[in-house]
């Protein structure tokens, strides 16, 4: 093993608190700590003012508070190809994509991590709610301790080969002490606000970005059994157990958005939280990651379905063409095609797969696009 | 590991003897070079002093010197004080490969009604005067062209343009930044009108810069305020800074020759020790007449923000001359002139430059430096 002195460090930072303390805790260890900037797109807009010059900024003063060395890196390219280009196809397919999940696979931990370690780096290190845990060679991703903040659902696709090189210093901590760290030692970002949303809406409004990019075709909304209830904005402003935002109240509801018909460009609802048609009893994924080992056989674990929900006991059944198919204990509510489903074997996060179809009484859902 | 800095045309280190003028300067003499007293005279003896050596390194009068903050403000008021001021028509002509003190404002003017021809050069970095005579018409006022790229170091034609535009009412301006100290100028024999001097360049202090105005060029200001620079850059000026750019000027001239020769040296050098350690790489703009501070190299097979990072991180101060947008490196606005906005060059081209900083000792150990991370970043 090195010494943290002939260690080099190389940390992504985003100009928020988090990737600042990051800098920080390794920067007291005594390691060789780089400080990147990735600018992955470009919000310009017509006065000049772009989030990143803003975010870049922040990195600047921090590194320099720091001393440590700070660099940009443009992966505007990488991040339209891999990123973009697969959220607006699957908007397009109706689905729900997910975007963070994304950009950790193909832009954090991979053209991130190549460019860092072509600079020499021994290890990258982010501010991700995550635990790395080393047992000889083996290298697991724990749930950062902080259950609210944990991140693990993000960081699925990742190999134990990426893993090996990773640091994630975060992730023993609870947020709140991150603000502490960083409050007491006077870093410029200490106050300032986490961000929120997806990283290249920002703060703007949602549907209005998405249609400068995709044409929105209005459409009918009907429940399950065929009765029109009102006019939708076009399918991809839509999501799965989602309620705000329908335009339709009247007698029967509230309305909860049910599923989607592409080919009809229908949007389903049904009435009430606990509508039938929004629960399940299972789901096959695809693109299927296992940071450790794959299994072979069925086993049981836990699973959660999107960010921040609580896990859910599953039973995992591997197909042959690397699909698994997931059967819960329980029903779940609103499972959404697109979103990830990760599973977890008590604090150690096995790895996961997009959601591709939604299980029913042996059947695959067709209401749900 | 000590840093090795090759970066003097981004700016460069102030010579001893100006600091040391400088400091003379501040603690001797702190009155308003506009008083009415001795202490305003002694500081305005400086001034004094100043525009004199400064018009004489350029063949011009003392009169026609205007102290500014710099090449940008220099640049800045040459194009808006001549475009403000004319009524004789609304076309500039300039080329794709200015500085963005000249290209950023002439953007400006193209919002406020004029019309500016930007000049293509070809792919050796050069501005083509048949190209420019054919741009000229009846509506042109300013005809503005750099005497030195800063990222390539390409000499430009400025005396044939001078001689073009004899015989037209437009007004010549050129910014002579990363020329002067390295060529000679003389502005009555080149013909220009208008000339931007930095000082920080020839190892001067920052902020400081001069603008050369012909007496018949009719400048509208660009601030207001007092009567200094007669009128056309008001403002107490920065003595202790002038005092400082004075000495760089006298300086500079004085070893122009010598200077050249080492700096020369010192290039050739660094190529030689790239091409004896089998680096594959091309000189941008090689064919072109150039000044030996500056070079340009492609590294094909590499990219700038991982070359420049590892370069840094190794104790090689370079640039790629091109504009930083969140810190991130946007192609070369000049090499996409040369090449095409798609050309690899743009994306794989680091400026080494050369001055005060560095011996020969330190060019060796840069150059072997550069030659093992291309190596390293091109055999994986």
């Amino acid at each position: 093993m090195k010494r943290p002195e002939d260690t080099r460090v190389v940390v992504g930072m985003s100009g928020g608190v988090d990737s600042s303390v990051t800098a920080l805790l390794l920067k007291q260890q005594g390691y060789d700590v780089v400080g990147i900037f990735m600018k992955n797109w470009d919000d310009t807009d017509e006065t000049g003012f772009c989030t990143a010059t803003e975010d870049f900024d922040d990195v600047v003063r921090v590194c320099n508070q720091l001393d440590i060395p700070y660099y940009a890196v443009n992966f505007e390219k990488q991040y339209w190809d891999k990123v973009f280009t697969y959220f607006l196809d699957e908007y397009k397919a109706g689905r729900t994509p997910n975007p963070d999940v994304m950009c950790n696979k193909e832009i954090k931990f991979k053209a991130f991590l190549e460019h860092a370690l072509s600079l020499g780096a021994d290890y990258v290190a982010t501010g991700h709610y995550a635990q790395i845990r080393r047992i000889g060679d083996r290298v697991e991703m724990l749930r950062g301790v902080d259950d609210n903040k944990d991140q693990t659902y993000f960081l699925n696709q990742l190999s134990e080969e990426v893993l090996e090189k990773v640091m994630f210093p975060l992730g023993h901590l609870p947020k709140s002490e991150v603000r502490r760290i960083a409050t007491e030692n006077g870093l410029a970002t200490a106050t300032k606000k986490d961000s929120t949303g997806i990283c290249f809406i920002g703060e703007r409004n949602f549907k209005e970005f998405l249609s400068e990019y995709l044409p929105a075709q209005p459409g009918k909304i009907m429940t399950l059994s065929g009765e029109v209830k009102g006019e939708h904005d076009g399918l991809m402003y839509y999501t799965i157990g989602q309620r705000q935002g329908l335009g339709i109240g009247g007698a029967g509801g509230p309305w909860f958005v049910v599923g989607k018909n592409l080919q009809e460009n229908v949007l389903y609802v049904g009435a009430d939280y606990h509508n039938d048609a929004l629960y399940s009893d299972g789901l096959l994924a695809t693109d299927l990651n296992w940071i450790n080992e794959a299994p072979i056989e069925a086993f049981h674990c836990t699973a959660k379905f999107r960010y921040r929900q609580k896990d859910s006991g599953v039973t995992v059944y591997p197909n042959t063409d690397g699909t698994v198919k997931v059967v819960f204990d329980d029903s779940e509510r609103a499972i959404t095609p697109g979103q990830a489903v990760v599973f977890y074997q008590n604090e150690v996060c096995l790895g996961g797969g997009t959601i591709n179809e939604i299980i029913k009484n042996d059947k695959f859902l067709d209401y749900v696009g | 590991m000590n840093a090795i800095y090759l970066d003097h045309a981004a700016t460069s280190p102030m010579h001893p003897k100006v600091i040391e003028e400088m400091t003379k300067c501040m603690h001797d003499q702190y009155g308003n070079p506009s008083s009415v007293h001795s202490f305003g005279r002694k500081s305005r003896q400086i001034l004094d002093r100043a525009r004199l050596v400064a018009a004489q390194s350029i063949g011009a009068n003392e009169k026609d010197i205007v102290f500014t903050s710099g090449g940008t403000e220099a640049d800045n008021l040459a194009i808006l004080g001549v475009a403000n001021e004319s009524t004789k028509g609304k076309h500039i002509i300039t080329t794709k490969i200015e500085h963005h003190a000249v290209l950023h404002t002439t953007e400006y003017l193209e919002k406020h009604g004029y019309r500016v021809t930007y000049l293509d050069v070809d792919e050796d970095g050069l501005v083509s005067v048949e190209e420019l005579k054919r741009a000229l018409t009846d509506d042109t006022i300013l005809v503005t062209v750099m005497m030195v790229n800063n990222e390539t170091g390409v000499i430009q034609p400025i005396r044939e343009i001078g001689e073009l535009l004899r015989d037209h009412p437009a007004v010549f301006h050129s910014d002579a930044v990363q020329a002067y100290g390295m060529l000679p100028i003389n502005v009555q024999e080149l013909g220009v009108d208008l000339l931007t001097v930095s000082s920080h360049k020839i190892n001067g202090p920052k902020g400081l810069g001069f603008l050369y105005s012909h007496p018949n060029v009719r400048l509208n200001p660009r601030q207001f305020g007092g009567e200094q620079e007669r009128k056309r850059r008001p403002g107490t000026e920065n003595v202790a800074g002038i005092a400082g750019f004075t000495e760089a000027i006298k300086l500079a001239q004085a070893e122009r020759e010598l200077r050249y020769e080492m700096y020369l040296h010192y290039n050739q050098t660094f190529i030689h020790v790239l091409k004896e350690e089998g680096v594959h790489f091309e000189i941008n703009g090689n064919d072109s007449p150039r000044v030996p501070t500056i070079t340009n190299i492609s590294f094909p097979g590499t990219n700038v923000e991982q070359l420049l990072t590892n370069f840094d991180l190794s104790g090689v101060a370079a640039s790629s001359g091109s504009a930083c947008t969140a810190g991130s490196v946007e192609p070369s606005h000049v090499l996409s002139a040369m090449f095409t906005e798609n050309s690899a060059c743009t994306t794989n081209s680091i400026r080494f430059s050369f001055g005060l900083a560095n011996n020969e000792e330190n060019i060796l150990e840069a150059a072997r430096r550069v030659a093992q991370i291309v190596k390293r970043l091109t055999t994986n």
